[in-house]
């Protein structure tokens, strides 16, 4: 039995995906200096609109957050084949050790948080990680965070709110709709509002993160230049000079720490709200051959 | 014309600043959730990724009425203003 890993093709494939990789995100740039109109200086601006569509009630707009969504989306694609690619029981290789402690990360986190039930999460779980941090990570790149657009991170949101619904459904719709009347039936209305909270405060959590620290960057950012201007006079003009550093300090907390740190907190949320919307008891005691060994105590 | 619409300008203004006075709440919370994570570790240091991992989801939470607010502001600062005047414009029919 041969290394496979020492054929050219197998190298040809390697290189080819990791160009797969990092070609989508030299994309984006090129996109951004292509597309972007001249500024004068910093400033605070939207996602830049790419085209729209004619539709029916509104035009329909594709703007950099959702290219840098698509091409977010090849990359981890390339990074999960390279990191599968050649794998085999027995032969041991870094990649392998990598793909392997990914996985069983995920699946931990999904035992831990929402039980035998729901084993067949772990994949949706970790695109939502993945996803979710890539996409906060593009703007370490200069490009425009798709996660700081409230649309993406609204869709994703509401892809919550539908497994929620659908879980809470698994008993009957009219379990579901009792639900609602849970623990009295005064309660109705603040429980529908709850459940109708639940995508909208996901959506803005992370969105606000994200937009917050790019905000708080481009301030210092502007602060910083206008400082130098006032100390070195016309020096500044082609080399501010205390922008060196502090805005770098800032990117490591804003960019790195809460862009992971978001992603995290997005998948943890989604697994909680739907293993809590599962009505368990009710439904183990219907359907009893379904009950998995290990059920997580809620 | 000028005047009313530097009224609107500086009440955005003012409104997301007001909106900010939210940032207190998430604030303290936050502190008290640090605090009591750290004394935690310092009770059981064993335990303290387990703690760590607790507080941060629990931070993440406790921002959310801050970042309501943020919003708020954001969108006082960056869209009010342009809609309120092209509202005050279509009013007075110029």
């Amino acid at each position: 039995m041969e290394n496979k890993s020492k054929t050219a093709a197998f190298k040809a494939a390697d290189v080819l995906l990791i160009l797969m990789m990092i070609l989508p995100v030299a994309a984006g740039i090129v996109l951004k200096v292509l597309f972007s109109p001249a500024t004068e200086g910093i400033e605070i601006k939207g996602a830049l609109v790419y085209f729209s569509v004619k539709a029916p009630l509104q035009d329909l707009v594709i703007t950099d957050a959702q290219i840098n969504s698509w091409l977010v989306l090849i990359s981890i694609t390339g990074l999960c084949l390279y990191l599968t690619h050649g794998i085999r029981a027995g032969v041991k290789t870094k990649r392998q050790y990598a793909a392997e402690w990914a996985v069983e990360k995920v699946e931990g986190l999904i035992n831990e948080n929402m039980g035998g039930f729901f084993k067949g999460f772990a994949p949706f779980i970790a695109a939502m990680l993945a996803l979710s941090a890539f996409s906060s990570l593009m703007s370490l790149a200069g490009l425009f965070p798709p996660t700081s657009d409230l649309n993406v991170v609204a869709g994703w949101a509401i892809l919550t709110f539908i497994l929620m619904t659908y879980y809470r459904m698994k008993c009957g719709i009219v379990t579901y709709f009792k639900s609602f009347g849970d623990p009295a039936p005064a309660m109705t209305p603040l429980n529908i509002i709850s459940e109708l909270a639940t995508p909208l405060s996901m959506s803005f959590r992370h969105y606000g993160n994200i937009l917050s620290g790019s905000v708080i960057s481009v301030l210092v950012t502007a602060g910083l230049t206008g400082l130098s201007k006032a100390i070195f006079g016309s020096m500044a003009d082609t080399f501010p000079l205390l922008r060196v550093g502090l805005p770098a300090v800032l990117s490591i907390y804003f960019d790195v720490f809460s862009g992971l740190l978001q992603a995290y907190i997005f998948a943890m949320l989604t697994m909680l709200y739907t293993a809590g919307a599962f009505p368990a008891d009710a439904y183990f005691s219907k359907h009893p051959d379904k009950k998995p060994e290990t059920q997580a105590e809620a | 014309m000028e005047l009313a619409i530097g009224i609107i300008m500086g009440c955005c203004a003012l409104g997301a600043g007001i909106a900010m006075i939210a940032g207190i709440g998430p604030g303290i919370g936050e502190g008290n959730a640090v605090a009591k994570a750290c004394e935690a570790i310092g009770r059981q240091p064993e335990s303290s990724g387990k703690v760590t991992t607790t507080m941060l989801m629990g931070c993440a939470v406790a921002e959310t009425t801050g970042l309501y607010a943020l919003v708020i502001a954001i969108l006082l600062i960056f869209v009010a203003p342009g809609r309120f005047v092209n509202i005050m414009i279509d009013a007075l029919g110029k």
